[in-house]
């Protein structure tokens, strides 16, 4: 069983939950880069939360099925069709036997995540199925023509499931390991600007114009391991949001950590859009943990 | 900070924390240690002056147990690895200059050392290896080239590294090997992993 692909829209990769734990091999984590939207779309469908999705940028996929399946489509909202009928984001859906299905533009957003029924069985590499796209480390990305094989389906769909509430605002941050390398007030004035998402941004980070952080040390950061939401600031003092695939070590200061539980919409932010940070308390250690799940 | 010396601990997010230790062979102890004894962590990241731990569920306990270790266990223990080198890459003279010898004499000087992966980073299967005196430490070129072969065998300040694939780079190339740096098929990827010793010697 498995899925033809007829288009792939500008970017479509397959991703699970990633390959933690490789980081002192130079490996990035990858994984879906929205989280919560990928874990969702699994549950929908009936999968376990390690099966993998299509993770599919500004839409323009389109699959052909060989055999009947359950889809789902999750995060940013790409009109669905089968066979030319539009049918409803963030829930089941039935793909029949030689059905076409299709994602268009979403009208906000970036990604939207597509779990199947079975989840995306290609080989896994280093115990996971992501394409990490710093290293290129995983499958490759997902391409016309390719064939996209599925396991078997073990569980009935959920279709009741319903997204974590939305929460606006500010994204959240604690104070970096690096504060002592900028100005007293750099993180009042990170969390007192907007600052605007550049169209560089990708897997490996979140890139922001607008008002530069002031270091007051300068040459170069001994090279150190970095987390998941840490905001690097290199010298041109426009910060960056660490993603995914951001490389395991780095050699510029990190001002401020993105709460774990915020990270997800650094996924939907899309180029010229505003953002703006707030000074939150650290986040409790075990929820956080759960966050990453 | 959260701990007392000799390790800084600097909290780093809801799940992290980087412990400052000051130089790469302390790092390369702390974090081999800290694997070995089972720290409650997702990630044990080594680098040049610290060794990040990441997926910590319970940072007061990870500073409660880094407290009980101490640099005097230090001890690089790890597999010893020869790596075979075709000594003709194009920065042998410039090195040759800065060292004050001939080409024969880098060979020499390159294959008499016995290094230590301190770290990976850059790519994957990319090791920093520590061993080189000092006084041999060379500058990055100016501007790097835009296509660096895999298996390219280069030196950058105090380190020695070997390309595991094709990338930009700017470490000065002493030679090149056809040894198998990375594998993600292998049980250990990484044929340079932290704590891994190395030889080079002449093909």
């Amino acid at each position: 069983m498995s899925l033809h692909v007829l288009a792939a829209g500008p970017l479509t990769l397959v991703q699970d939950r990633g390959r933690p734990g490789l980081a002192h091999l130079g490996v990035p984590r990858a994984g879906a880069l929205d989280a919560p939207a990928a874990a969702l779309a699994n549950r929908l469908v009936g999968n376990d939360a390690d099966a993998a999705v299509l993770e599919v940028v500004l839409g323009g996929l389109e699959l052909y099925a060989e055999a009947a399946c359950w889809v789902a489509a999750t995060g940013a909202p790409a009109p669905l069709e089968i066979d030319g009928s539009a049918r409803g984001h963030g829930r089941a859906e039935r793909l029949a036997a030689g059905a076409t299905l299709r994602l268009g533009r979403p009208p906000t957003g970036v990604r939207t995540y597509l779990a199947v029924a079975g989840g995306i069985a290609v080989d896994p590499v280093l115990g996971s199925r992501s394409t990490d796209t710093l290293a290129w480390v995983g499958p490759p990305p997902v391409r016309p023509g390719v064939r996209l094989p599925l396991g078997r389906p073990h569980a009935v769909p959920r279709p009741l499931d319903t997204p974590p509430a939305y929460r606006p605002g500010p994204l959240r941050v604690t104070p970096g390991p690096r504060a002592d390398w900028f100005a007293s007030d750099a993180l009042d004035l990170l969390c007192g600007s907007t600052y605007v998402v550049e169209a560089d941004s990708n897997r490996v980070g979140l890139r922001l114009d607008g008002p530069a952080v002031t270091r007051i040390r300068s040459g170069e950061l001994p090279s150190e391991g970095m987390v998941l939401g840490a905001v690097q600031v290199p010298p041109s003092g426009r910060p960056v949001v660490f993603l995914a695939d951001h490389p395991p070590t780095g050699g510029y200061p990190v001002l401020a950590v993105v709460h774990p539980e915020d990270l997800w919409r650094c996924a939907q932010l899309r180029p010229g859009e505003r953002v703006r940070f707030s000074p939150a308390p650290p986040p409790d250690p075990a929820a956080a943990a759960a966050a990453r799940r | 900070m959260l701990g007392l010396m000799p390790v800084q601990l600097r909290p780093f997010g809801a799940t992290a924390a980087l412990a400052e230790v000051g130089d790469p062979a302390t790092a390369l102890a702390l974090a081999t240690w800290a694997r070995a004894s089972g720290v409650a962590a997702l990630e044990v990241v080594p680098a040049a002056e610290t060794v990040l731990f990441d997926g910590v569920t319970d940072l007061p306990a990870l500073a409660a147990a880094l407290r009980s270790w101490s640099p005097s266990d230090a001890r690089p223990d790890g597999d010893l690895v020869e790596v075979p080198v075709t000594y003709d890459g194009p920065d042998l003279a410039s090195v040759a200059q800065a060292w004050g010898t001939d080409v024969a004499g880098v060979v020499r000087r390159h294959t008499s050392v016995e290094y230590v992966a301190s770290f990976c980073g850059f790519a994957p299967g990319f090791a920093y290896l520590a061993g080189l005196p000092a006084e041999l430490a060379v500058p990055r070129l100016d501007s790097p080239r835009p296509r660096v072969p895999a298996g390219s065998v280069g030196l950058a300040g105090p380190w020695c590294g070997v390309y595991p694939s094709a990338s930009p780079g700017g470490w000065r190339l002493l030679g090149r090997t056809d040894a198998p740096l990375w594998d993600p098929d292998r049980e250990r990827p990484a044929l340079l992993a932290p704590g891994t010793r190395v030889r080079f010697v002449r093909a």
